[in-house]
């Protein structure tokens, strides 16, 4: 599936939009990053063929840098917010009540496929903290009590989806 | 009558898309055709979202906290001239902006930072025309000696001094890199100007390009900042448009390009030679200096890196003289600090204070004091690389060589206030945590030497805490600042030592009567019920996760110590506070 024609090609267009400017991989991995949402090992090594760079360099450069994932995320991925000013304020709290609901700490993914938890670093937000976005949403002043609520509507939303 | 409506990432967090939207609705409802725009953000985080009703003759109407369901309420009032008095801005706020002297920050919250003629129409781009008409580049960078501007990345190195080294270079092709990564988890003076008023780091770039002889710029962006990268995007193109950047800029032969990169996430790409490295597709790890950037930078080339709030203070100095922005501030720190003003704070946001201004005029005066009127116990400067300044130091001049002088420094302006509830261990064991997980790696002091550090803090706040732990905690921590190759490893034990040096009794108290004095770190808590107090309600037996709490309507409840796991819950849940820790 991962590199079905359509995927190939823009992979391929991606390459070859960076291909006169010399070390453009970051940028590369992160539009094929896009495509898929991480970067699948089969994927790394085309790009590899493609680009003439070694693979190991290549999976050098992904693994160094927090944005890439090697590894497919969830539905709803959870940015918390463990910056300074949102540990300050709790976020510890906020990370325990995530567990409690999700089962999941930082950088994993629940068995239903839904919930990816990342942990970042300030979100701009510090007035409002402690803070996480879910997918494209911010919530801020968040309580445990308030996350709760917020994870079990989305489940409640997915389930009623399935039903 | 003009409509603008804050929308920097802390706007939108808080909701002001939403109130922009319906806004936006109710004016096509309306039939009414008024301007309605957004700008970034103005600073007072702690009021967004915030509109602003400017009419023609300059009167203003600025409403706080405004959400979706008062907008119609705010907007039939503005309609019949008969403006609604329930959410507008109590005055006092705006005596704390009158505190503050804004040159980095000018714009911000002010013009639209899409459109291109709201810049111009705020004398922008006149710095670069006036440096490309009526300057040399020696008589650019005399103005910028002459204004003694400091780096605001971190460091706080005078900035003529590397543009002249990168002037005087003999190469041909040069760059100029605006260091835009952001990294001190806690800070975002960086982003919201970039949010807020991109051209004016557009133009600082361009000034440093003319002085130095580079025609090509790149911004390198935190991957954490979608915003300012579209921002910044529109305000590129919309300037090629004008002509502002290409070649032949104001009918010179001066010519100038700009690119963006976003980065991936890696603290240490902050550091300079770790950016370039980054640039360049490899791996951020930084580099011995010298060869300075200025020397070999960008491949191999004379490159001049520069903080965008150091950028941004540019064009106001050409256009004010150097003398001006020398004016203001203190010996050796002039002009002015934008600070991110978080923690415990009343008033949180964004501060741009004259160099000099006291941290307790910051924190008391402009930012209204501590949350719920706590006591204050310290504020933290400079994130990971920094230190914690404790209250007996609150006079301390904001200025580089008197935040220095306290075992902090100014960095790049994250300042985390704390109060008592704040464990001291706790937030050195936090940045530590930060900075082993960011070290590249490269040296062994920087990566391991972190790591036991962060295992004896973590042993600390689990109460298995040893005599002597201080002690090689100082001696690790003077060892990796000796034995680091970068800014990272050289300051990583910055927030130990300062919170030895100045909190050392807090370290003595859970290390030998192993409690945590701000009843922070739970294995050294003990949670108990007073009888006395206890209504019998039974909500804490409810909560318990471990079935540690027994009780019934009758009698009082008690909580079993050897179940307990100092979870916390029954003492937030109790209505009436009868559960005591200690
Ligand atoms: C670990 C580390 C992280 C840094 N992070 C940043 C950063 O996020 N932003 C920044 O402007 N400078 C950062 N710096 C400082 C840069 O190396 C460099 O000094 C600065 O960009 C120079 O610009 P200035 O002279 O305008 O301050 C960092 C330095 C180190 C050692
Ligand atoms: S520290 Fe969490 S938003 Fe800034």
């Amino acid at each position: 599936m991962l590199c079905c024609k359509e995927n190939g090609d823009k992979i391929e267009a991606i390459i070859e939009k960076h291909r006169n400017n010399p070390g453009s991989i970051i940028t590369i991995l992160q539009e094929v990053q896009e495509v898929f949402n991480y970067l699948p090992k089969d994927v790394l090594a085309i790009i590899a063929e493609k680009t003439k760079i070694k693979p190991a360099k290549i999976y050098g450069v992904a693994t160094f840098y927090k944005q890439f994932r090697l590894n497919p995320i969830g539905k709803y991925l959870i940015l918390l917010c463990q910056g300074t000013a949102c540990h300050v304020n709790g976020s510890k709290k906020i990370e325990e009540t995530l567990y409690d609901e999700l089962k999941i700490k930082d950088g994993e993914t629940t068995e239903d496929g839904l919930f990816t938890l990342n942990n970042v670093a300030c979100l701009g937000c510090c007035s409002l903290s402690p803070v996480m976005m879910i997918n494209e949403e911010t919530y801020g002043s968040l309580t445990p009590e308030h996350v709760a609520e917020i994870i079990r509507e989305l489940k409640n939303k997915e389930n009623r989806q399935v039903v | 009558m003009k409509i603008v409506v804050g929308l920097g990432s802390c706007g939108i967090a808080a909701g002001a898309q939403k109130v922009y939207d319906k806004i936006k609705r109710q004016l096509d409802v309306r039939g009414a055709n008024n301007q309605l725009e957004p700008v970034g953000c103005i600073g007072m985080c702690y009021l967004e979202p915030i509109v602003e009703f400017i009419e023609e003759d300059g009167n203003k109407h600025t409403y706080t906290k405004v959400t979706p369901d008062i907008v119609d309420e705010i907007l039939e009032g503005i309609f019949e001239d008969n403006p609604c008095k329930k959410h507008l801005i109590n005055p006092i706020e705006w005596d704390k902006l009158q505190k503050q002297k804004r040159i980095a920050l000018k714009n911000c919250g002010v013009i639209d930072p899409e459109n291109i003629h709201q810049y111009i129409e705020h004398d922008g781009y006149e710095a670069v025309k006036k440096c490309i008409q009526k300057m040399t580049p020696k008589e650019v960078i005399e103005e910028i000696k002459v204004s003694n501007i400091r780096g605001r990345g971190g460091a706080g190195f005078p900035t003529w001094f590397k543009w002249n080294a990168a002037m005087n270079n003999n190469g041909n092709t040069k760059y100029i890199v605006c260091n835009a990564d952001e990294g001190d988890p806690g800070a975002f003076m960086d982003r919201s100007i970039l949010e807020g008023d991109p051209h004016a780091v557009i133009e600082g770039m361009m000034i440093a390009g003319y002085a130095i002889g580079a025609q090509e710029g790149v911004i390198y962006v935190r991957a954490e900042y979608p915003l300012a990268i579209v921002r910044l995007q529109k305000a590129i193109l919309q300037a090629k448009e004008l002509n502002l950047l290409g070649s032949n800029i104001f009918d010179s032969t001066f010519q100038f390009d700009l690119k963006i990169k976003a980065g991936a996430g890696a603290f240490v790409c902050g550091e300079e030679t770790a950016l370039i490295a980054s640039l360049e597709g490899e791996r951020g790890m930084p580099r011995l200096k010298p060869p300075f950037p200025a020397e070999k930078g960008l491949w191999q080339q004379s490159t001049n890196i520069n903080n965008v709030e150091t950028f941004a203070n540019i064009p106001w100095i050409i256009n004010q003289g150097g003398k001006s922005f020398a004016d203001i501030g203190v010996d050796n720190s002039k002009g002015t600090k934008v600070f991110a003003l978080t923690g415990k704070i009343k008033d949180g946001g964004l501060v741009e204070v004259p160099m000099g201004t006291s941290l307790r005029e910051i924190i008391f005066d402009i930012g209204g004091g501590i949350i719920n009127d706590k006591e204050f116990k310290a504020v933290q400067l400079g994130g990971p690389s920094g230190g914690c300044i404790p209250k007996e130091l609150l006079d301390t001049s904001v200025d580089y060589e008197s935040i220095n002088q306290t075992g902090a420094i100014m960095g790049s302006g994250g300042m985390v206030v704390m109060d008592d509830t704040t464990c001291m261990v706790d937030m050195a064991k936090f940045f530590l945590d930060f900075t082993c997980k960011e070290s590249c790696g490269k040296c062994i002091h920087c990566r391991l030497g972190t790591k036991r550090m962060l295992e004896i803090l973590t042993r600390i706040t689990d109460g298995k805490g040893q005599d002597g732990d201080i002690e090689l905690l100082e001696d690790l921590g003077t060892g990796i600042k000796e034995g680091s190759l970068c800014g990272l490893g050289q300051t990583a034990p910055n927030p130990v030592l300062s919170t030895i040096k100045y909190f050392r009794e807090e370290y003595e108290r859970h290390i030998i009567d192993k409690t945590c004095p701000a009843k922070q770190c739970k294995a050294l808590l003990t949670h108990k019920i007073l009888e006395k107090k206890c209504i019998n309600c039974g909500l804490c037996l409810r909560n318990c996760s471990v079935e540690a709490i027994t009780g019934s309507k009758k009698e009082a409840h008690r909580i079993h110590s050897e179940k307990c796991i100092q979870c916390g819950i029954c003492f937030e849940v109790c209505p009436v506070g009868a559960v005591s820790v200690y």
